[in-house]
């Protein structure tokens, strides 16, 4: 039988963990603290530099998810590039630092990974989100976590936003994903919470020190969730407030099917309005506070099995031939 | 044991308010009573004037638990007597108009009832709050919504501390009384939570309806958690937070804590337990807005209080 030959990729020297990008949002804030107090006491190494960045300390000062506006959509090109008044909202200039330590974006020298740390009050088990479903490096370490993690509910979601769309802090790094762990009150940590995202970061750091050092990866299917559409509440016309709240019954379920017809919402005066799509979609961020005020009750995704192949690292030979190569793709 | 049945009376309850939005991001209260302000037929009763108010509407527009300050810990005598002025923190002012509308506190004028709406990011189901073991009419009336919910359960808590007792938007009226119901996240809006306040607030209201008709409510006996004291979460030099409320503990509002139990966890996975001298009921725990209170949860103690039978004058 014929083994396909694993995808060659590029080192990953530089791995960069951001927490506190929601200044509320508080697993990763505690954690990046943490990590930054140990990493003071331990030896560099030798094959991978590990930056702990916490990116919105005004934001976290205050325990909010923002100060001026929400800094993780503060990454796209156009704001990165583009002209900065001395009455900047605060996250802009922060986002054009942020972009100065870990990037540029788009540029050889932005730093290899990006995770950058989430919490959510929706029910989601801990989430990798990423733009892309194809970045092997993301998906592999989402099947890593998977197999080390088996207790702990893992998923993929899938945005399909462009790199020249893509407005998140992890789009900075050459490879990127969010790690959203849910559900936890804004302003609070919970200690479950706390210890998923440590050991998920503690092992997405393992899987980049076994790639750097030649562990051939399998491939194999691994399922991903692709969104689809959001949902907003029903508004009143005139004033915009919400009329009804998540039906009881979608409440907390997260990725479990929703059928057409099945119970959506439930206004104030106890009318179920149900799911009118036409088809069945996997629900998730379902009744995410910070989403009131962007218009989203819920999101909607499509769940797909995705082929990804085996990779290795590449070697020093390897990795000059493609440097060679993308030099020349630029110049042309 | 004595036969004696002491037995109280009271004026009508006349003028009553449901205050939402002390905490502008606590969201069943401000939906709730934004909707009564819309249409207030649900919560009126025979007799009974009702008023649905948004004691806090830049902090509700905000989503935000204040602006300047702490609305719920703003009504002090202090605050009540300064003089008027814009220089004044929000909440400051906001409290002494709120004094001015439904006060003065201490006064004949004042309110009879006021229900303040509250959440936390807590495990505590639906709580009320009482602030003085001696208020017959409000044992009379937590008595009569625990058994009208029954079999689902609705806890007293008793906050009579001499030091953590603290100046409440609801404290202006004659019979102030707290309903606190988790959990949920704030700036958040759960359809349980939601219902489960109206559910309360609805008995509420046909207790002193029914109180007003002339019924009378024989003594009873009424269970109640007594705050005993707050205690903050393990801090460093610099006053940082080194441990999480462990998750043992974690969830698990008004079930017995004992000298030994697991309490917090550090950081890097150790535990500190409980050192108290007998076992408490712990409440609040993990609450949000907490944290710059320097509060974890607080603990209580169990107690019984004999309500005396009450009718109307």
């Amino acid at each position: 039988m014929e083994v396909d030959e694993p995808v060659c990729l590029p080192r990953l020297p530089r791995v960069a963990v951001c927490g506190g990008t929601h200044g509320n949002e508080l697993s990763g804030v505690y954690l990046v603290r943490e990590l930054l107090k140990m990493a003071k006491k331990e030896e560099e190494e030798e094959h991978l530099s590990v930056l702990m960045v916490l990116s919105n300390p005004r934001a976290m000062l205050q325990c909010r998810r923002y100060v001026d506006t929400d800094l993780n959509r503060c990454f796209t090109r156009a704001t990165l590039n583009g002209p900065v008044s001395d009455v900047a909202p605060y996250e802009i200039i922060r986002s054009l630092e942020l972009n100065r330590m870990l990037g540029p974006k788009g540029s050889p020298a932005a730093v290899d990974l990006v995770c950058d740390l989430h919490n959510t009050t929706a029910n989601m088990g801990l989430c990798l989100i990423a733009y892309s479903d194809c970045d092997w490096i993301c998906l592999h370490i989402f099947k890593h976590l998977q197999r080390e993690m088996p207790d702990t509910p893992i998923r993929f979601i899938h945005f399909d936003v462009s790199s020249r769309e893509s407005y998140s802090l992890d789009s900075v790094g050459k490879h990127g994903f969010a790690m959203e762990i849910g559900p936890q009150s804004h302003g609070v940590v919970r200690s479950n919470v706390y210890t998923a995202m440590r050991v998920g970061v503690q092992n997405m750091l393992d899987w980049v020190r076994f790639f750097n050092s030649g562990t051939i990866f399998e491939g194999g299917f691994v399922e991903v969730f692709s969104m689809v559409k959001h949902i907003d509440y029903p508004r009143d016309r005139e004033t915009r407030n919400i009329t009804a709240a998540i039906h009881p019954q979608l409440q907390d379920r997260d990725f479990c099917l929703l059928q057409p017809g099945d119970p959506l919402f439930q206004t104030f005066s106890g009318e179920t309005l149900p799911y009118k799509g036409k088809d069945p979609l996997y629900p998730f961020f379902i009744n995410e506070c910070a989403y009131y005020e962007k218009g989203i009750a819920l999101s909607l995704a499509r769940k797909r099995r995705v082929m990804i192949p085996a990779i290795r690292v590449q070697t020093e030979q390897e990795q000059e031939a493609y440097v060679q190569e993308f030099t020349s793709e630029e110049e042309e | 044991m004595s036969s004696f049945n002491i037995s109280s009376s009271f004026k009508e309850a006349r003028r009553v308010a449901i205050f939402g939005g002390t905490h502008g991001n606590e969201m069943s209260g401000v939906t709730l009573v934004n909707l009564w302000v819309k249409n207030g037929a649900e919560i009126q009763r025979k007799g009974v004037e009702t008023k649905p108010f948004i004691t806090n509407p830049k902090a509700v527009e905000k989503c935000t638990r204040y602006v300047d300050t702490d609305l719920n810990r703003a009504f002090s005598p202090e605050n009540l007597s300064a003089p008027r002025g814009d220089n004044q923190p929000y909440e400051v002012q906001r409290a002494q108009e709120i004094n001015r509308i439904f006060g003065p506190k201490g006064s004949p004028d004042a309110y009879d009832v006021i229900f303040d709406l509250h959440n936390t990011t807590s495990n505590m189901g639906c709580t009320l709050i009482l602030e003085s073991s001696k208020d017959q009419f409000n044992l009379q009336m937590m008595n009569y919504i625990k058994k009208a919910i029954s079999p689902s359960s609705c806890l007293v808590l008793l906050n009579e501390h001499p030091l953590l007792k603290y100046s409440t938007s609801r404290s202006i009226a004659k019979h102030p009384v707290g309903l606190e119901v988790g959990p949920q996240p704030q700036g958040v809006l759960r359809s349980n939570i939601f219902e489960a306040m109206r559910v309360i607030l609805k008995h509420a209201l046909d207790f002193i309806e029914l109180f007003n008709e002339g019924m009378e409510f024989p003594s009873c006996t009424v269970e109640v958690f007594r705050v005993l004291e707050r205690i903050d979460y393990p801090r460093d030099a610099n006053g940082n937070i080194i441990a999480m409320v462990h998750p043992n503990l974690q969830d698990c509002d008004w079930e017995p804590l004992n000298p030994g139990d697991p309490m917090f966890q550090t950081f890097d996975g150790k535990t500190i337990r409980f050192q108290g001298s007998g076992t408490v009921y712990p409440t609040f725990i993990n609450e949000a807005a907490y944290y710059e209170k320097q509060q974890a949860f607080v603990t209580t103690r169990r107690e019984s209080l004999v309500a005396s039978s009450i009718r109307k004058v």
